[in-house]
C-alpha cells in the first residue's frame, strides 16, 4: 500500500511492468519489491526444498526470499533480488520454483513432507536401489530443486569489463563512506565511490534522521552535489564492490541497463577492476531476522526493511504492523509508521527490562512463538512468560540486531572477531591490507559515530599516501548507545504446534537442521554449512550465517568465537559469468590474425583453418572438384610438375643483430651459426634445457653481425620467450639484440621445377641463388629478399616484402604461376607436399622428443655448448628404448594417433611400439604415408607394423621405412 | 595481483608470464654432473614465505624479472630485472 507524501520515488514519472503476467503500475525509483508492496503483493516466491510461500524479507542485495526471473527479449536471467531490480517500463518478472501457478503451487506437498526433508535427507534417502538413482531420484529432485531456469538460448545481451584506477575507494556511500569521500575529494585525492544502490545515502536516505542540523537526504543530496562538482572524484551507483585482492585490486560489479529498457549496445552490466592504493569499507551493517517458529510468511520482513519501504519508496507492507525487536533503535520504525498515519499492533521485545512506554501496546520480556496465515501472514502468538495469546497483524517487522558488512574484509584470508557488546563478528585489522572498515560496517552503529569514523579513516589512508587531509567538521547527528541482548532461536509453542524456525530462508535451513547437524556429530561449522547446505544458496548466507553458527554454538556447548564462522569469499553478490567474461565470446575469445593474402584466398573461394590466431588457406577448389582430397591431390601435383604459390608469412620471424648475435645463435642452436656465409641459411635445431625439442626453422645471415631467424608459426612466441630468456639470464653483457619481425614482412613460397623460371621472368633477370642461399631483391623499386629454401622437397624460393605489398605480391606471383600450369596452394598440399618429404612440424616435436629421436643427433654439435645439450645426453634420451622417427607406408587409409604394434602381437597397451604423428595420401607415390616413432625404428626399416586406431576402426599393415619418401638424395632441391 | 616492473611500473599480473623459481638462473656448466642437472632442472623447494621466481613482461618490455614475495601474505617484497642480476652475466 503506497502512503501519500512519503518516499523519495519521483510520483511524476509512473511505469508499468508485468508480475507472472499481470500488469502492475510503480514509479521511477521503485525496486520491483517496493512496487510489489505497493500493490499488496505480498507472494513473490516458493521456498528452495519445501516450496513454501514466500514474500520480501528485505530491501537490499541480502534477500533471501524475493528471487525472480526477469525476462527479456533475448535473455531470461534467474535468480534476480526483487529488492535490487528497479522497475521500469516494461518490465516483465516470473516467480520461480513452482510447479503450476504460484498461489497452488503443486510441489507445496513437499511441505508436508517436511519431517522427511530434514538435514542430510539427501545422503540419507537415495542410496539404494543403486538402479533407482539415474531412472527416477535424479530427473525427479531435478525437477523438483534449483531456483530460477535459464532460457537455454545463447545470452545475447551486451556486459563490458573495464579497469580503473585511484588513491582511494570508499565502499558504501553511507554516512561513513561520504564522510570518507569529502575529505579524500576535499584533499584533492583521486577518489571512487562505490555503492550498490542507485542513490548515495545508505540508511540516511531510509531513516528519517537528521545531520548537521538539516534533514538527513539535504545532507546527502549537498554533498553528493559537491563530490559531482570535483574533478578528482568518480561516484560510481549501482556498483556492487564484490571482491578484496592482491595489491589493492577490487572487483566491482555495475548493473549499467539493468533498470532500463534493452536497447542495442547498452551494456547490461560491467565487471570493473579497481585498483585503489588505499580503501575504506563503509559498506554499513545487516540486519539479522529472529529465527521462531514459522517465522518465513510473506509479510514477516526485517524492521529495517519496513522503515526502508516507508521512508524511500512510500510503502507500507501491512495495514496493521507488530514489531518484534531486541533493540531500542528497531522502534524507530513503528514510531515512524505510526507518524504516517498506520496501525501499530503491538511491540513485542524479548528484553525484560525495556521500556514499555510507547504511543502502542508494548509486551516487555515476551516473544514472538508462532504465526498463521496460509499465502502471508494474518495472525502470531505471543508468549510473555506463561501466558500465550494471539495479536492480529499482517505485517510483522523484526530485528534481532545487526551484523557489521565485513565479508570483504575476510577475501584475504582474514578471520573476523567476535564483540560480545554488539553481539557480532567484526572485522580483524590489516585483514586486508590497505583497507580500513569505518561506520557500520566495523561495528559503529550511531550515525555520528559513522560519520566520525568516516572521517578518521580517510585522514589515516590519505597520511599512509602523504596527501595531506584537508580539515572537515564531523556534523551533528544522532550518537545513541547501540545495545543488544543476543536473541538468535526462540522455542516454539506450549502445545509444539509449528515448530520450524528459519534460518536460511533460500535453502530452507532450520533451527532444528542444525540442531540435528550437531547431534550428528556435524560440530564443525564447516561441516554444519555442508550438511545443512545453510550459506550456500545465492545471498551466501548474509542474512542467517551468524545465527545459525550461534544456534550451533548453543547445540554444541561452545561459545560463538569457538564455534567460528565459515569463510566469507569473493564474490559478495552473485556475479554473472557472462560480465566476468566479456568480450571472450565469439570472435572476442581469440583475436584474429589474417595474412595480407586473406582477401585474395578468399576469393578464390579458398576455406580457411586456423593455425594457433591465424587463418591459412585449406585448398584452393577449381570447378568440378567435388572434395578437398581431389583440390589437395591436383595442388601437390602441381608443385611437383610445375610451380606453386603458397603464403607463409606466419612463420615467426626474429631479427638478431649485433657483434655476437652468431655467438648468441650457437648458444641457443645445437648446430653452428658462427661459421655461415654472409647470404646464406642453414637449418637450426632448439632445444629446451631439459633436452628435447623446443622448435626448428632456418636462419639466414644477411650481414656479418645480422641475422634473421625463422621459428615454426606455433613456436613464434615461445621461441621469443625463450630467447629473451636466454639472453637475460646467461648473457645480457653480450652485443645482441632481437625483435620480433613476423608481421613486418609477407612471406610467399614458390615451388616446383619451374618456379626459378616463374621468378626470373618476375623479377626481370635470372635469379641464379644457390640452394640455401638469400639475397635482396627488387621488385618494381621495393626492397625485397629472396631465399632457395624449401618445405617441399622441390626447387623452392620464399621472396619477402615488407607486409603493405604483401597482397600485390601474392596477386602477381599466382598470375604468373597460374600462365604457367600453376597455381596458389593451401595447407592441406603444404602438408602432404611436407610429409611425402619427410619434413618435420610439431606434430612431430610435440614437446616429447629429442634430437636423437628424431634423427638428428649429429645436429648437436660436439665443438660448443648449446642450451639442452648436457641433459639430451643423460640416460634413457638416447638409444634403442627410445621411440624414434620412421616413414610407414600403407595400401590403405591410416590415421595420426593410431598405435603401433608386431604383426604377432595382441593389441593391448604393453605391446604398443610407438604411434603416428602425421599421416597422408600421396598422389606423388600413389601410396598412404604417414609420419610416427616406433621403438628402435631406424634400425627396423623394411619391417612390417600393425596400425590400429580404435576410435577410426583402422587396422592396416605398415611397411616401416625411411620418412623421406621423395628424392631421398635431395636432387630436385639442388637442381 | 600486480607488479611493480622496473621499466614500466606498476602493472597487472594478467601482462606477465609465470615462469618459475629463480632457480633456473643458476644453470650449471656444461662438464657439471648429471645430478647438478637434475637438481637445476627438477628439484623445487616450496616454502611457505619467501621466495624469488621469474616472471616475463611479455605484453610490456619484454624483460625477465626476478620477483621476491611471500607466499603467504602475497606481498611483493622486490622486483629485479633478471638481465641486472650478478651472475647474469657469463
Amino acid at each position: 500500500m503506497r502512503i501519500d507524501g512519503k518516499g523519495i520515488i519521483d510520483r511524476t514519472r509512473p511505469v508499468s511492468f508485468r508480475f507472472d503476467g499481470r500488469e502492475y503500475g510503480g514509479y521511477k525509483g521503485d525496486t520491483l519489491a517496493s512496487a510489489l508492496l505497493a500493490n499488496d503483493v505480498r507472494l513473490v516466491g516458493r521456498s528452495f526444498k519445501y516450496h513454501r510461500p514466500r514474500g520480501v524479507l528485505t530491501a537490499g542485495s541480502e534477500e533471501p526470499n524475493a528471487l525472480v526471473e526477469v525476462v527479456g527479449r533475448t535473455n531470461q536471467t534467474p535468480n534476480v533480488r526483487a529488492t535490487v531490480q528497479e522497475v521500469f517500463d516494461g518490465l516483465e518478472a516470473r516467480s520461480q520454483n513452482r510447479l503450476g501457478s504460484l498461489r497452488f503451487d503443486l510441489l507445496a506437498v513437499n511441505d508436508l513432507m517436511a519431517p522427511f526433508f530434514s538435514a542430510g535427507f539427501y545422503y540419507k534417502t537415495f542410496m539404494w536401489p543403486r538402479a533407482f538413482w539415474e531412472k527416477l531420484y535424479e530427473p525427479a529432485i531435478r525437477r523438483a530443486a534449483g531456483l530460477g531456469s535459464l532460457s537455454g538460448r545463447h545470452d545475447e545481451g551486451v556486459y563490458e569489463k573495464a579497469h580503473a584506477f585511484c588513491d582511494l575507494l570508499v565502499i558504501g556511500a553511507g554516512p561513513a563512506g561520504l564522510m570518507a569521500a569529502l575529505v579524500a575529494a576535499r584533499s584533492g585525492s583521486d577518489v571512487i565511490l562505490a555503492d550498490e544502490n542507485p542513490m548515495l545515502g545508505g540508511r540516511l536516505v531510509s531513516d528519517l534522521g537528521h545531520v548537521g542540523g538539516t534533514p538527513a537526504a539535504i545532507w546527502v543530496a549537498a554533498v553528493e552535489a559537491e563530490l559531482r562538482s570535483l574533478p578528482n572524484v568518480r561516484i560510481m551507483t549501482r556498483t556492487t564492490v564484490t571482491g578484496a585482492y592482491d595489491h589493492g585490486t577490487y572487483g566491482a560489479l555495475e548493473r549499467v541497463g539493468l533498470h532500463k529498457p534493452a536497447r542495442p549496445n547498452l551494456p547490461r552490466e560491467c565487471f570493473w577492476r579497481i585498483v585503489a592504493k588505499r580503501s575504506v569499507l563503509a559498506a554499513g551493517a545487516l540486519e539479522r531476522p529472529i529465527a521462531f517458529p514459522m517465522n518465513d510468511r510473506p509479510g514477516i520482513m526485517l524492521a529495517s526493511a519496513v522503515r526502508t519501504y516507508l521512508n524511500r519508496f512510500g510503502v507500507v507492507p501491512g495495514k496493521r504492523v507488530t514489531l518484534f525487536a531486541n533493540t531500542d533503535a528497531a522502534r524507530a520504525t513503528v514510531r515512524e509508521l505510526m507518524a504516517a498515519g498506520v496501525q501499530v499492533a503491538a511491540i513485542v521485545d524479548p528484553r525484560p527490562d525495556a521500556s514499555s512506554v510507547e504511543d502502542c501496546p508494548v509486551h516487555v520480556g515476551a516473544e514472538v512463538v508462532d504465526s498463521r496465515g496460509r499465502h502471508g501472514l494474518r495472525e502470531i502468538t505471543v508468549r510473555k512468560g506463561a501466558e500465550e495469546f494471539r495479536i492480529e497483524t499482517d505485517c510483522l517487522a523484526m530485528s534481532g540486531g545487526w551484523n557489521p558488512t565485513l565479508h570483504l574484509t575476510c577475501h584475504m584470508n582474514g578471520r573476523p572477531r567476535w564483540n560480545e557488546d554488539l553481539a557480532a563478528f567484526v572485522p580483524s585489522e590489516g585483514a586486508v591490507p590497505g583497507l580500513l572498515a569505518a561506520g557500520a560496517a566495523n561495528g559503529t552503529m550511531s550515525t555520528h559515530g559513522a560519520l566520525a569514523a568516516g572521517r578518521a579513516a580517510a585522514v589515516e589512508a590519505l597520511e599512509a599516501l602523504e596527501i595531506r587531509p584537508a580539515e572537515v567538521a564531523v556534523p551533528a547527528a544522532e550518537d545513541a548507545p547501540y545495545a543488544v541482548t543476543a536473541t538468535w532461536a526462540v522455542s516454539g509453542t506450549k502445545s509444539g504446534a509449528g515448530g520450524r524456525a528459519w534460518l536460511d530462508f533460500a535453502n530452507d535451513v532450520t533451527v532444528k537442521d542444525v540442531r540435528l547437524a550437531a547431534q550428528e556429530n556435524y560440530r564443525s561449522v564447516e561441516h554444519m554449512k555442508r550438511y545443512t547446505t545453510q550459506g550456500m544458496a545465492p545471498d551466501q548466507g548474509k542474512t542467517s550465517s551468524v545465527a545459525a553458527l550461534a544456534v550451533l554454538a548453543d547445540a554444541t556447548g561452545r561459545g560463538i568465537p569457538e564455534t567460528g564462522t565459515t569463510t566469507f569469499r569473493p564474490p559478495f553478490v552473485p556475479v554473472s559469468i557472462a560480465a566476468m567474461g566479456a568480450g571472450g565470446r565469439g570472435a572476442g575469445f581469440a583475436p584474429q590474425r589474417f595474412l595480407t593474402s586473406d582477401q585474395a584466398s578468399r576469393d578464390r573461394g579458398a576455406p580457411m583453418t586456423e593455425a594457433g590466431l591465424w587463418y591459412r588457406p585449406s585448398y584452393f577448389p577449381k570447378p568440378g572438384e567435388a572434395t578437398w582430397k581431389e583440390a589437395c591431390d591436383r595442388e601437390v601435383m602441381m608443385v611437383r610438375q610445375a610451380v606453386g604459390v603458397a603464403d607463409v608469412s606466419t612463420l615467426g620471424k626474429i631479427d638478431l643483430q649485433g657483434r655476437d648475435a652468431a655467438r648468441f645463435l650457437d648458444f641457443v642452436y645445437t648446430n653452428t651459426f658462427s661459421t655461415l656465409p654472409v647470404g646464406r641459411v642453414r637449418y637450426g635445431l632448439m632445444l629446451r634445457e631439459d633436452g628435447l625439442v623446443l622448435d626448428d626453422g632456418t636462419t639466414a645471415r644477411l650481414g656479418d653481425s645480422h641475422f634473421l631467424m625463422t621459428t615454426t608459426t606455433a613456436g613464434a612466441g615461445l621461441v621469443m620467450r625463450h630467447l629473451d630468456f636466454v639472453h637475460q639470464a646467461f648473457c645480457a653483457d653480450w652485443e645482441v639484440r632481437f625483435i620480433s619481425v613476423t608481421e613486418t614482412w609477407a612471406q610467399f613460397a614458390v615451388a616446383g621445377p619451374r618456379a626459378r623460371e616463374l621468378l626470373s621472368g618476375y623479377l626481370g633477370q635470372p635469379v641464379e641463388l644457390p640452394f640455401m642461399g638469400v639475397a635482396p631483391v627488387q621488385i618494381g623499386g621495393v626492397e625485397g629478399r629472396l631465399f632457395r629454401i624449401s618445405f617441399s622437397g622441390e626447387e623452392g624460393y620464399e621472396i619477402a616484402v615488407p607486409t603493405r605489398y604483401g597482397e600485390a605480391l601474392f596477386r602477381d606471383l599466382l598470375a604468373r604461376a597460374e600462365t604457367m600450369g600453376g597455381g596458389a596452394y593451401g595447407m592441406e598440399a603444404l602438408n602432404v607436399l611436407r610429409i611425402e618429404k619427410g619434413f618435420i612440424t610439431h606434430a612431430e616435436i610435440h614437446g616429447r622428443t629429442t634430437a636423437f629421436d628424431i634423427g638428428m643427433e649429429k645436429m648437436v654439435s660436439a665443438k660448443k655448448d648449446c642450451i639442452g645439450k648436457a641433459a639430451a645426453a643423460r640416460p634413457g634420451m638416447v638409444g634403442p628404448e627410445r621411440e624414434q622417427l620412421v616413414g610407414l607406408k600403407a595400401a590403405a587409409p591410416i590415421s595420426a594417433g593410431a598405435h603401433l604394434f608386431r604383426p604377432g602381437d595382441t593389441v593391448e597397451r604393453v605391446n604398443d611400439q610407438g604411434y603416428v604423428t602425421s599421416v597422408c595420401w600421396s598422389p606423388t607415390l600413389n601410396a598412404w604415408l604417414g609420419m610416427g616413432f616406433l621403438l628402435d625404428g631406424r634400425a627396423r626399416h623394411g619391417e612390417t607394423v600393425r596400425l590400429v586406431d580404435h576410435l577410426r576402426g583402422i587396422d592396416v599393415p605398415c611397411e616401416v621405412c625411411d620418412p623421406v619418401f621423395h628424392d631421398p638424395e635431395g636432387g630436385k632441391l639442388r637442381a | 595481483m600486480r607488479l611493480t616492473c622496473p621499466l614500466c611500473g606498476d602493472r597487472d599480473r594478467r601482462e606477465f608470464y609465470y615462469y618459475g623459481s629463480d632457480d633456473y638462473l643458476d644453470r650449471p656448466g656444461p662438464e657439471a654432473p648429471a645430478s647438478a642437472w637434475d637438481d637445476y632442472l627438477h628439484n623445487r623447494d616450496n616454502p611457505a614465505g619467501i621466495t624469488r621466481d621469474l616472471w616475463y613482461h611479455e605484453q610490456g618490455c619484454a624483460q625477465w624479472l626476478a620477483v621476491t614475495r611471500s607466499t603467504v601474505t602475497h606481498e611483493i617484497l622486490r622486483v629485479e630485472l633478471v638481465a641486472g642480476l650478478k651472475g647474469a652475466r657469463e
